[in-house]
């Protein structure tokens, strides 16, 4: 197996938590944004090397040998309780690379993207994004679970602030709200199931686990899987999987770049990433193992549909980050995390392009809608093709690199002998190249129909998508070089080709060339197109219970607090008063009125004691 | 005479104070009231002294008179100025104190 440097790791780790530091306490800096956009991206690029570097450095270990260098964090008695460190192996220095690279790609784009801000809200974005930056490192390094909860707490504010950027928008901020809380309910499972595990085994040390999971002593624990699917909701909630997918859409409402960032190549990706990080203790669970493949493959197909529907771009490019979301989880639960965590990797970058393609084309169009675009391709080819990339390695087309990674989760679907989830992935695959194409013919190809502003596309906009698109097709090539694919049948690649080919072929008729009429295609599918367009009702589903269950105990709360408590309080202090008015005539402030008051007193002391 | 006698002219001078000192509407009024009622004290103390032989009730009454004179010197003073101040006297218009 390989390490890699922990000193290494650690300074990847510490600059952007120091450009975070700096921005967030050098008022200055904060208040000049361009400064703070410097020092972040000057941090995150140095972040960047030092990944490379750790990877390019990490030496070859026979053997088990533990890679996490922790420090002891908890005193408990007999050693502590829990430890911080950095766990650098093959799967964290991917991550590692992963993240950097994306998180600098983006922040060179952010500053183009949002040149109208303010310098103060410009700060305030890049102080956001070192922390963002800081915890998804602080996760993926994570050599235990607690640290990996608290960093997973972090990500979860970073994308609720950053969600929330423009704040001032209603929607944008009810989208926060509405990713913090959905996301909350899935990690109230997970910090439930850490707290059990360590009460069955003393310890949230991956590599102790590891190991007591090889010994065999974690397979006696009573109610392993309860405690594996407990965790497994913490993902759920955090790769947006059904049914706590709806706050990924809804995400949208922040900038462009953060969604490239948080809700498609990073964040998003952390419950999948927990899931192949803690992967040898979902394998003595078979039962949460299959529920997490059905439900997987079942989001994808679910996601898929409802992206068929949408007109907003950028929802269009979240519900597919779901679909593919749930085509990850699916090969972890086919008990393949390595075909889970490469199309992770690979997702990552291609959709990390679509969204920053998606700016460009927003800026361009000021709208989101794509029934109101067209055209586009002739405007900016250079863009389109960057576009066009990222969208043939969605859909699967070889030699881009979503084919390969796509191809490698259908196969370990179908030899963990999932069949109909298998059936499921194949007509998602069919419905995402159907989507994104008909995004790609609305946007690039169709008749213009709105008013194009195509004047200077920034030059660092521009540059990050061709980046990208380069790295895609390298991406590609060096899978397909490497061809390490698994034992499977001969047909699969055809079928997985076939496929994504129809999908083309049915955009292309129906939203190129208008053989077929979508509005007779939807009318065909016509109980499927309802549900899709009302997404299930799940979104209003969510809503009643929000506004029958929390409004309706609040209220019933407010009532007792408005009327009971209040009430009885109110009476005392109403009484209070009233006495004290009352009394108040006894003060006449007549020193005589006072010696009659001693003297009658006396008097009928003196009575009191005579009649005694 | 029997000590009874003196301890009823004791009483009765303690209530003519009393009374002075609950309806007399002047300062000085009600000064002289307590003046009495401190003096009906006296008359109790020294009645008590003679018929008991015992003289601690003759001290009593030096520190009594003694006290009386000083509190007579810083009562009629403070009526002084609170004449200055108020151009009045009068009891019932000294009320700054009613709740």
């Amino acid at each position: 197996m390989l390490i890699g440097s922990p000193a290494l790791a650690l300074l990847v780790l510490g600059l952007p938590a120091g450009s975070f530091l700096a921005i967030a306490l050098l008022r200055p800096l904060r208040r000049h944004g361009h400064a703070a956009a410097a020092v972040s991206v000057a941090a995150i690029g140095t972040a960047l090397a030092a990944a490379i570097a750790t990877r390019l450095r990490a030496v070859g270990v026979a053997g088990a040998v533990n890679p996490a260098v922790t420090w002891s964090w908890l005193p408990g008695d007999g050693g502590p309780m829990a430890t911080v460190g950095v766990l650098v192996d093959e799967l964290s220095m991917s991550m590692l690379l992963l993240v950097t690279l994306i998180s600098f790609l983006v922040q060179v784009y952010s500053y183009a993207y949002l040149h109208d801000e303010t310098p103060p809200a410009l700060g305030r974005y890049y102080a956001y994004q070192s922390l963002f930056v800081f915890s998804m490192l602080g996760l993926v390094l994570a050599p235990g679970f607690l640290q990996m909860f608290v960093f997973w707490e972090l990500v979860g504010l970073c994308s609720y602030l950053l969600i929330g950027f423009w704040y001032e928008k209603p929607s944008a901020a009810r989208a926060a709200v509405k990713a913090f809380w959905i996301t909350k309910l899935g990690d109230v499972g997970f910090i439930a199931g850490i707290a059990m595990l360590w009460a069955a085994t003393g310890t949230f040390d991956f590599w102790t686990l590891f190991g007591l999971a090889d010994s065999g002593a974690l397979a006696t624990v009573a109610g392993l899987p309860t405690i594996m699917f407990l965790i497994y909701l913490g993902a759920v909630g955090k790769s947006a999987q059904f049914p706590l997918h709806v706050w990924l859409p809804d995400a949208m409402e922040g900038p462009t770049p953060v969604s490239a960032l948080i809700h498609a190549a990073t964040m998003v990706t952390a419950g999948v990433y927990m899931v192949a990080r803690a992967f040898p203790l979902f394998a003595l669970t078979p039962d949460v193992l299959v529920l997490i493949g059905w439900v997987g493959a079942f989001t994808a197909l679910l996601a898929a549909t409802m992206a068929c529907v949408e007109s907003d771009i950028k929802r269009v490019l979240a519900y597919s980050t779901v679909s593919q979301l749930g085509y990850m989880m699916a090969a972890a639960g086919a008990g393949d995390p390595h075909a889970s965590v490469g199309h992770l990797l690979t997702h990552g970058i291609f959709k990390a392009l679509l969204f920053l393609g998606a700016g460009v084309v927003i800026h361009a169009f000021h709208t989101n809608d794509m029934f109101r675009m067209g055209g586009l391709f002739g405007r900016l080819p250079w863009v389109g093709v960057a576009f066009l990339v990222a969208t043939l390695a969605l859909a699967g087309i070889p030699p881009f690199p979503g084919f390969f990674s796509k191809e490698a989760v259908l196969l370990a679907v179908l030899n963990g002998g999932f069949r109909v989830p298998f059936a499921m992935l194949l007509l998602t695959s069919f419905l995402t190249a159907f989507y994104m194409f008909r995004a790609v013919f609305l946007v690039f190809f169709a008749r213009p129909l709105g008013h194009v502003d195509t004047h200077g596309v920034p030059v660092a906009m521009d540059g990050v998508c061709r980046l990208l698109a380069a790295l895609t097709i390298v991406y590609g090539v060096v899978l397909a070089l490497g061809g390490h694919h698994g034992e499977g049948p001969a047909w699969l690649p055809w079928v997985s080709m076939a496929v994504a080919g129809a999908g083309i072929a049915l955009a292309w008729a129906t939203y190129q060339r208008g053989l077929i009429d979508a509005a007779r295609l939807a009318s065909l599918l016509a109980p499927i197109d309802f549900l899709a367009r009302r997404r299930y009702g799940i979104d209003a589903l969510y809503g009643a219970l929000y506004r029958v269950v929390l409004l309706g105990l609040s209220r019933v709360i407010g009532w007792v607090d408005r009327y009971l408590v209040d009430g009885v309080l109110n009476v005392l202090s109403a009484s209070a008063l009233r006495a004290g008015d009352a009394l108040r005539r006894l003060q006449t402030g007549q020193p005589q009125d006072y010696v009659y008051g001693v003297a009658l007193g006396v008097l009928l002391l003196l009575v009191w004691a005579h009649l005694r | 005479m029997p000590l009874q006698a003196y301890l009823v002219l004791g009483a009765l001078v303690f209530a003519i104070g009393l009374f002075g000192v609950l309806t007399r509407r002047n300062a000085v009024g009600i000064l002289l009231g307590i003046e009495l009622m401190l003096n009906a004290v006296n008359i109790n103390l020294v009645a008590f002294a003679r018929f008991r032989g015992d003289t601690t009730g003759l001290v009593f009454t030096m520190f009594t008179i003694a006290i009386t004179v000083a509190e007579v010197a810083v009562g009629l003073a403070i009526v002084i100025d609170i004449f200055r101040v108020r151009r009045t006297i009068e009891a019932d218009h000294l009320d700054l104190l009613r709740g």
